[in-house]
């Protein structure tokens, strides 16, 4: 085991660090002393010169901040019951984004675990800042070192091996393909995986709350953010725009979509980098689609004549649509009466619904049955983390709940 | 109009206007053509709003809708009954890929080969010379191995007398044969043709090799030498064209050097290197060079996606192709060495997109 632990490279903790992990108990979730180290990690971060370039890590670090953690603890535990965390929780981080792993390691700490996380492989400038920071917190709070331990390694099923004979939860973010080849690697009897799969997600905009939302250009920047900012390949990622029509009339539909998309196509022009490949790629998709599909009347809407924002209308939700899924900005636009057309769109693969407007117009919808749809949250807000996630609980998922029960009073003589 | 009026001009005669008069004819009729015999090409072009009514406002191919050529791996595309297609042909593709499908009737066929001719006579002359083969000969015979290296040899046969092959079926060069080869017809043009990285690796280099160890060398003074293939391999080596050129020469003598570009979505129309070390369209076909955000044209000198437009395919409506290959188009009508027609380089395949997201790169690097 030695040998195998010795070909890892170690950001933070050594292979030490995971021998003693093996077999600990858990801890207390949001203890002061987590939450007092964690504040200290947020607070490396902001005063970090570099991390004010990064959006997405000072997110994190707002997340991880005392106030934050306090919060989730009112939302999560109930403090009349003994809970611990599970022991040790193995994260394999998905090596396309950036600080997923620290979202991931966050969960796993306050939950009262032990962490081994294997870090993205790519260069990414955010996981320098975030570790830098991280070791910085570590020297102050230096008893949390053996709670975690970050690591880098290539495909190395021997390592997998290792590591998850040791995890009591095992993260797995990623593709199906990852999850597939992670889970030949077998875990202990009583442990279990926690996986997030290849996902899709949608957008549904009320045309009347868009017409008269304050700030329609602002709108369209949290759509740039839900979507172009992880080049639309997030699962959290909306494919399909919805039009939710309730009573406008075509003149107004069209006012808002023209709006919309005009705001967006300001964003896009000036920010967004299409990859030439993905060019050639969006415009196979869509042929596809208008090959095999005629049934769902579909039409490239050419409004901006411009590969980096595509849109594809269709006259129908067929559960099939999403095996089209396109990414860097390709959107297939459908105008709906009554949410429950939605349906066929919803089974297990679908996560999140972005949306703008009441959330009262899904009432239809949730009443009718379907397997996917996990978060319904305003359009801005698909990317938040939170420990619920992708339809786990995660702060349930990553502790243990200590039963004790009997009366208090009842006589010794009366016991067995 | 008919693809023979096309066939009745030389290659590279036309000026630019005289080429795209006709082209821009032929092409939208084949536009039309493919939406009224291919069921899924009309979806496509009703998917765009292109009608019959647009079709005819036309004022240029540059304007009509290209396919990706990946949609020949996915669908079916055929614009004539099943019963007349004689021959499908198929796109290498390593094992696990999936592979295009081209359907030919006799017509479309020999139309490929009438043009094929007419291009390559113009640079090698309209008398057969005696091939030399840089390939083994299983690379034809070998049904499984049957890829676009195997296409490409028959196709050139056509040219060749006395076919021989240069490498065994180990990939050796078979050094006695290739003497025999040369001493039979001593002091007459001879014809090579083979994969541009295969006449590196097993031509060039055994060549160099019995050079410097046995202090023998074989002259190809006399010889044209026809390759194609790509440079993605050679790259790793880090060889230029112009190093590829001037190694053959001093190792063999070799000057008289072609490169090709061509892809079996459209045979026939082949682009074939001049002189003076450019790509040429001839009048039968044309590249356009496309800006990656808009599909706009690019100018000369601007690297873009490159799309093949081929004035042939009946059979299927592979016309109007965009490629995955980057090029950049290096001027028109002007080139050094006398031909009419655009001239451009190729820049090699687009770069495999580096999405973010959750997507699956853990197992993808597995590959």
């Amino acid at each position: 085991m030695q040998q195998i632990l010795s070909r890892i490279s170690y950001e933070t903790g050594t292979a030490q660090t995971i021998c003693e992990m093996a077999g600990r108990g858990g801890k207390e979730p949001f203890s002061t002393s987590v939450t007092e180290f964690l504040n200290c990690w947020s607070r490396c971060i902001l005063r970090d010169s570099e991390s004010r370039n990064y959006p997405d890590v000072v997110t994190f670090a707002f997340w991880i901040r005392k106030a934050g953690i306090a919060e989730m603890r009112n939302r999560f535990m109930n403090r009349s019951s003994h809970v611990r965390g599970r022991g040790v929780a193995f994260h394999i981080a998905p090596s396309n984004v950036a600080v997923n792993f620290a979202y991931s390691l966050a969960a796993g700490l306050v939950t009262g675990n032990a962490n081994i996380v294997r870090i993205p492989s790519k260069e990414f400038p955010q996981v320098a800042v975030l570790n830098r920071t991280l070791q910085e917190a570590l020297a102050e709070h230096t008893s949390w070192r053996k709670e975690i331990c970050l690591v880098r390694y290539g495909h190395d099923r021997e390592i997998n091996d290792v590591l998850s004979g040791i995890a009591d939860t095992r993260i797995i973010w990623g593709g199906d393909a990852t999850i597939s080849e992670i889970r030949t690697s077998p875990l202990k009897a009583r442990a279990f995986d926690i996986c997030f799969a290849d996902r899709y997600s949608l957008a549904v905009i009320d045309v009347f709350a868009y017409l008269h939302c304050e700030d329609g250009k602002q709108m369209a920047q949290d759509f740039y953010n839900d979507t172009y900012l992880t080049d639309q390949n997030a699962c959290t990622s909306p494919r399909i725009v919805v039009w939710y029509v309730n009573g406008a009339s075509e003149q107004e539909q069209k006012e808002a979509s023209d709006l919309f998309w005009g705001h967006l196509w300001e964003l896009v022009k000036h920010k967004y980098v299409i990859q030439p490949v993905q060019a050639v790629n969006k415009l196979t998709t869509a042929y596809l689609v208008a090959a095999e599909h005629r049934e769902w009347k579909p039409v490239c809407v050419a409004d901006h004549a411009d590969n980096r924002l595509m849109r594809m209308a269709v006259s129908k939700l067929d559960k099939q649509l999403m095996d089209y899924r396109e990414n860097s900005g390709f959107f297939y636009e459908y105008c709906c009466h009554d949410l429950r057309e939605l349906v066929p769109v919803c089974g297990s693969r679908c996560q999140t619904i972005g949306y703008l407007g009441d959330p009262i117009m899904f009432d239809s919808l949730l009443a009718e049955e379907y397997a996917g749809v996990d978060r319904i949250v305003p359009i801005g807000k698909t990317m938040d983390f939170d420990l619920l996630w992708d339809g786990y609980n995660l702060y349930e998922m990553l502790t243990r709940k200590i039963e004790v029960s009997g009366k208090a009073n009842t006589p010794l003589h009366f016991l067995p | 109009m008919e693809y023979s009026e096309l066939l009745d001009y030389k290659p590279y005669e036309l000026t630019r206007e005289q080429k795209k008069e006709l082209l821009t004819k032929r092409l939208t009729g084949l536009t039309g053509f493919h939406m009224l015999n291919c069921g899924p090409y009309k979806n496509m072009m009703d998917s765009i709003g292109m009608t019959a009514e647009r079709l005819e406002r036309v004022t240029s191919y540059e304007e009509l809708p290209f396919l990706p050529v990946r949609l020949f791996k996915e669908l079916e595309l055929v614009s004539v009954p099943k019963e007349n297609v004689f021959k499908t042909m198929t796109s290498s593709g390593t094992t696990g890929q999936r592979v295009s499908k081209i359907f030919l009737d006799r017509e479309t066929a020999s139309y490929q080969q009438k043009t094929m001719v007419k291009i390559v006579s113009d640079f090698l002359g309209s008398t057969r010379m005696p091939m030399l083969i840089l390939d083994c000969p299983s690379v034809v015979k070998n049904r499984l191995m049957f890829s676009a290296r195997g296409a490409g040899i028959l196709g050139f046969s056509i040219f060749g007398a006395d076919r021989t092959y240069a490498l065994t079926d180990d990939m050796t060069l078979d050094i006695s044969g290739v003497k025999n080869f040369l001493e039979r017809h001593n002091g007459q043009r001879v014809l090579l043709f083979g994969f541009t990285f295969m006449v590196w690796q097993h031509f060039y280099k055994e060549l160099l090799r019995l050079e410097r160890e046995k202090g023998e060398r074989l002259d190809f003074s006399n010889a044209v030498l026809i390759h194609g293939g790509g440079w993605k391999k050679l790259i790793n080596e880090a060889v230029s064209p112009e190093e590829f050129h001037e190694r053959l020469q001093d190792v063999c003598g070799l000057r008289n050097v072609h490169d090709y570009y061509g892809m079996v979505e459209q045979t026939g129309c082949i682009y074939m290197e001049c002189e003076c070390g450019h790509l040429h369209a001839s009048i039968y076909s044309d590249v356009v060079i496309r800006n990656p955000n808009d599909f706009t044209l690019c100018a000369i000198g601007e690297k873009g996606i490159l799309e093949t437009v081929s004035a042939i395919p009946e059979s299927y409506p592979g016309h109007l192709l965009l490629t995955e290959d980057e090029g950049v188009l290096l001027g028109e009508d002007d080139c050094p060495c006398g031909r009419k027609g655009k001239y451009f380089r190729i820049l090699g395949r687009l770069e495999n997109a580096e999405i973010r997201g959750c997507s699956d790169t853990y197992a993808a690097d597995f590959k």
